[in-house]
């Protein structure tokens, strides 16, 4: 499958809308069905067929894995980050009302940025996932 | 439903992993349109991302780490005491669905304890128009944060135990 030029073409037309639509689930996970775990798994797919389609090595260059690493701790990091905010605000732990002057804009901040946090730990720790288990196989 | 059921025998049925993995991710799309039928949308998205996408691939990346050819499967013979089992716990799953609630039931105890808070108070107190997003992320945010603490550590968990040979390929080899 890695050489035919048909496959490669099309899901290299494919993989850009596949990343935006990843980005639009989670930002607009707030209105429409969908939110950060969605869009992790999203974009994680849009690199694995990368992966798939122009070999792991390929794509493990582009993003490596100490990269993947960071990102997976960033996003749980995040997460808490803004759960401890509330408190340092004056609030309970994840209590995101307190984040803004007014609760409302505070617990949309609160939730966009959970959400971002949840996808990033997703995309990164799915991605890495298939990384171990694909670049398994060459060591044998 | 009847598909579900039907994708459900013939999966038992085939003779290949490759076609069972193929069929449980047809089986997962079903599923998803079942939940879209149920009006779920949010949980029938990530079943068709997670369970027709992600969990296919990387069953067939683990089949193709294996090495499992798809013929040399062995005939099953037909073992008494495990069918008994699945037969007498099918058998009591379905006889505890007597007491459960009828399907859409607005007294069925899911729908008056939080429930009614979180669908009347939540434009008010949360503000974002899709409850599922803001029962998920604002009034169940520790649950949350405990999910992505379980998927980071399953990371965290196969980088171990799959990553290692790749950094230490030598010293493996030494200790041979």
């Amino acid at each position: 499958m890695k050489n035919d030029p048909v496959v490669k073409a099309v899901s290299d037309l494919l993989i850009p809308p596949i990343l935006l639509f990843g980005l639009y689930v989670q930002f607009h996970g707030d209105f429409g069905p969908g939110g950060g775990f969605q869009a992790g798994v999203i974009i994680a797919v849009a690199i694995i067929l990368h992966a798939l389609v122009h070999g792991l090595p390929a794509t493990r260059s582009r993003i490596p894995d100490h990269f993947l690493r960071i990102t997976m701790a960033a996003g749980v990091i995040l997460y808490v980050g803004v759960g401890f905010s509330g408190i340092l605000a004056g609030g309970e732990f994840l209590n995101y009302s307190v984040l803004a002057d007014d609760p409302l804009t505070g617990q949309h901040i609160g939730v966009l940025l959970i959400e971002l946090g949840v996808g990033c730990t997703v995309a990164s720790v799915l991605i890495m996932l298939f990384y171990q288990f694909a670049g398994r196989k060459g060591q044998r | 439903m009847t598909l579900l059921v039907a994708t459900a025998i013939a999966l038992v049925k085939l003779p290949g992993l490759f076609s069972a993995v193929m069929l449980t991710g047809i089986y997962s799309l079903l599923s998803a349109a079942l939940f879209v039928l149920l009006d779920a949308v949010d949980v029938a998205f990530t079943e068709a991302a997670v369970g027709a996408g992600i969990t296919t691939v990387l069953m067939l990346g683990t089949l193709s780490l294996l090495g499992v050819s798809t013929s040399d499967h062995e005939p099953i013979q037909m073992q008494p005491i495990p069918l008994i089992v699945v037969v007498i716990t099918g058998a009591a799953l379905i006889f505890a669905t007597q007491d459960m609630p009828a399907f859409g039931d607005p007294d069925a105890p899911a729908h008056r304890h939080v429930a009614p808070r979180y669908l009347n108070e939540s434009a008010t107190e949360v503000g974002l128009p899709n409850v599922v997003t803001s029962v998920l992320a604002s009034y169940r945010g520790y649950d949350t944060l405990g999910e992505v603490a379980v998927i980071f550590t399953a990371g965290v968990g196969v980088m171990l135990l799959l990553g290692r040979r790749r950094r230490a390929p030598r010293g493996d080899q030494d200790e041979k």
